[in-house]
């Protein structure tokens, strides 16, 4: 039997002899990998996009909603319809109750969000303006740069004041230092106060550059609501996340019926946004993994066309002195070649997809998704190599030279 | 004279569904080294036949082959392969070269099989193209090459393994008659050299450049003949 290396060579020249032909081929499994790898990065990035969100509104959070969302406590579910926020029956009263009682509750802050025009002089911009009550901004790991964030005297003699992001500003004053101008909220004129330090990731829902905040008090004045949209509640340490919960959940009935409000924690959020995301990554991965099959079932049809194209150079092979083992492995080094080949330019075509589409969308390459998709590709190549290759190899030398 | 080939009573029968062909009976032969033979006989006259089990490409149905005294008529196809590999060089009517590829790949395409590498291979590939006149050719592929340098190509590479029987079916049949003339004249010197050839050719003319005919018919050898000798 002749050296491995040698019948690697082999395989090499016989693939770059029909250079037009193998392009086509490996293209079944390039779209195959490539898809694979790029479906993956999407899914991945996307839940890494959302954990990130997560973990900036900080992973000891717990979200007091209005209404009861899904049947058993605590556990959310998706598709009863969204919160209604008109029939929230959350207060700032329950809000000061929370953030006074201590224990496992470090802080509590309640929040309502409205979209709203928002101008000064001649330039102006639509944008979510949240009210916010004094805690808010600890939770939610906001913080002011420059002038003062708002206090509890803001909300509790509804003082129009303002704090706003850097988008915001840079869009309605341009280069003046917006500190102490007024600005014009809803037809009312807040002063603005104070500047959001500039953060990279997104809070969920809500773009910290793009957000405007004042007390909570004068978004309920402005929206003739007495109530708020949901409330936050932040536990002293992750292992109290559970106590929190609980001790929110028992202050609220106090006053609350069991269906007037839910306690959601985010890590159970979180868990349940990511098993759906982990869900469509593993179905948008599946869809694209049919494709490398079929790219497979394209090498086994173009490896047969070879095996029936070449049977004379078969016969030739075995006159001079090729034992079937020879002829055996040379057929399936060209798939296995052919494959990774076309593996090797899938797995190039998905990683800088990916790193293109990451600049609009998140997307995040997987170690995992690259091995098993190349993985795959290599072992599509033997696995629809061998079959055309055991052929090849139990040709009879007569037959094959005889052959026309 | 050490005997190359000797079969003896060597039947083949072929099965085709409910009928038999015998397409050799009872041939006995013997070839020597140094000789040149032609073999000769109409088509389905059993050449074909006799030439694959000289060639070791086929096994007889019954009797027994040998190979410089060694029987190889029980022999595996892969045990085939490898004395198929030292000991004999073809030359085929077609040429059947590898397509796409240079004269030297195609001369080296035996020791390839036999273990020899690479560098080696390429250097006793482009002495055995300088020995048959295509020293300046080596990189030509067979479409870039005519009849007679295919064939001259094929000659060449049935030389690399230092052969102990060279065997050309036909080698003539596709040529016009000047290469075919030159391919012949090529063999004579070969032999003259001390290469033992077996030629196989229906046609007369061709078989006289050998020194000995053996003329064959429906399977059985009707004429042994030396130098126009009745051989014994």
């Amino acid at each position: 039997m002749i050296e491995f290396s040698e019948i690697i060579k082999l395989a090499f020249k016989s693939i770059k002899r029909n250079k037009g032909r193998t392009v086509l081929t490996a293209l079944g499994i390039i779209i195959g990998v490539a898809s694979v790898i790029l479906l993956t990065s999407l899914g991945q990035g996307l839940q890494q996009y959302v954990t990130d969100q997560f973990e900036s509104l900080g992973a000891n959070s717990i979200y007091v909603l209005p209404g009861r969302i899904g049947g058993d406590g605590g556990q959310i579910s998706f598709g009863q319809g969204p919160p209604n926020f008109a029939g929230s029956k959350l207060t700032l009263n329950h809000v000061d109750e929370l953030s006074r009682y201590g224990g496992p509750i470090k802080a509590a802050a309640a929040e309502i969000d409205m979209p709203a025009l928002v101008s000064y002089r001649s330039e102006s911009k639509y944008t979510t303006i949240a009210g916010i009550s004094s805690q808010w901004g600890q939770i939610v790991n906001v913080q002011v740069d420059e002038g003062r964030d708002l206090r509890d005297s803001d909300n509790d003699s509804r003082r129009k004041v303002a704090i706003l992001g850097q988008t915001i500003i840079s869009d309605l004053f341009g280069s003046t230092n917006p500190l102490g101008k007024n600005i014009s909220i809803a037809d009312e004129r807040f002063e603005v106060i104070g500047i959001i330090k500039e953060i990279g990731t997104q809070s969920i829902g809500l773009d910290i550059n793009n957000f405007v905040a004042i007390p909570i008090t004068v978004s309920q004045q402005i929206f003739g609501q007495d109530s708020v949209q949901n409330i936050m509640v932040q536990a002293r340490s992750k292992d109290e996340v559970q106590d929190a919960q609980d001790t929110t959940e028992r202050i609220l009935l106090r006053d609350l019926k069991e269906e007037d409000f839910s306690v959601v924690d985010s890590s159970s959020l979180l868990e349940t946004i990511n098993n759906i995301l982990g869900v469509l990554t593993a179905a948008l991965g599946g869809i694209a993994a049919i494709s490398l099959v079929v790219g497979g079932v394209g090498i086994m049809n173009i490896m047969l066309v070879s095996v029936t194209e070449r049977t004379r150079e078969i016969g030739l092979r075995k006159a001079v002195g090729a034992k079937q083992s020879d002829i055996l492995i040379q057929f399936i080094i060209e798939a296995v070649t052919l494959s990774v080949f076309g593996g090797g330019i899938g797995v190039l075509i998905g990683w800088g997809g990916s790193i293109l589409i990451n600049q609009f969308f998140p997307a995040v390459v997987t170690m995992w998704s690259v091995i098993l998709a190349f993985g795959v590709s290599a072992a599509v190549g033997i696995v629809f190599g061998v079959a055309p290759a055991i052929r090849a190899s139990r040709l009879d030398p007569i037959e094959a030279l005889r052959y026309e | 004279m050490d005997s190359v080939i000797e079969i003896q009573n060597v039947n083949k029968t072929y099965s085709m569904g409910e009928v038999k062909v015998n397409a050799l009976i009872n041939i006995n032969l013997s070839i020597k080294s140094g000789e040149f033979v032609a073999i000769i006989g109409p088509s389905g006259s059993g050449k074909s036949t006799l030439m694959h089990i000289i060639g070791l490409l086929d096994r007889p149905t019954s009797g027994k082959v040998s190979l410089q005294g060694k029987s190889v008529s029980e022999l595996e196809s892969d045990e085939l392969a490898s004395l198929r590999n030292i000991h004999i060089g073809f030359v085929f009517q077609q040429f059947n070269l590898l397509p796409r590829t240079t004269a030297v790949d195609n001369v080296c395409l035996p020791l390839l099989y036999a273990g020899v590498n690479a560098s080696e291979r390429e250097e006793r590939a482009r002495k055995a193209l300088v020995s048959v006149g295509l020293g300046d050719r080596f990189d030509h592929t067979p479409t870039q090459l005519s009849g007679g340098q295919q064939q001259r190509v094929a000659i060449a590479r049935a030389l690399i393994n230092n052969p102990t029987l060279i065997l050309a079916d036909e080698p003539t049949g596709n040529l016009d008659s000047k290469s075919g003339r030159e391919i012949m004249k090529f063999l004579s010197d070969l032999n003259n050299k001390g290469n033992t050839i077996v030629l196989v050719t229906h046609e007369p003319d061709i078989a006289k450049g050998a020194k000995r005919t053996i003329e064959i018919r429906d399977g059985e050898i009707v004429a042994d003949k030396l130098n126009g000798k009745k051989h014994d």
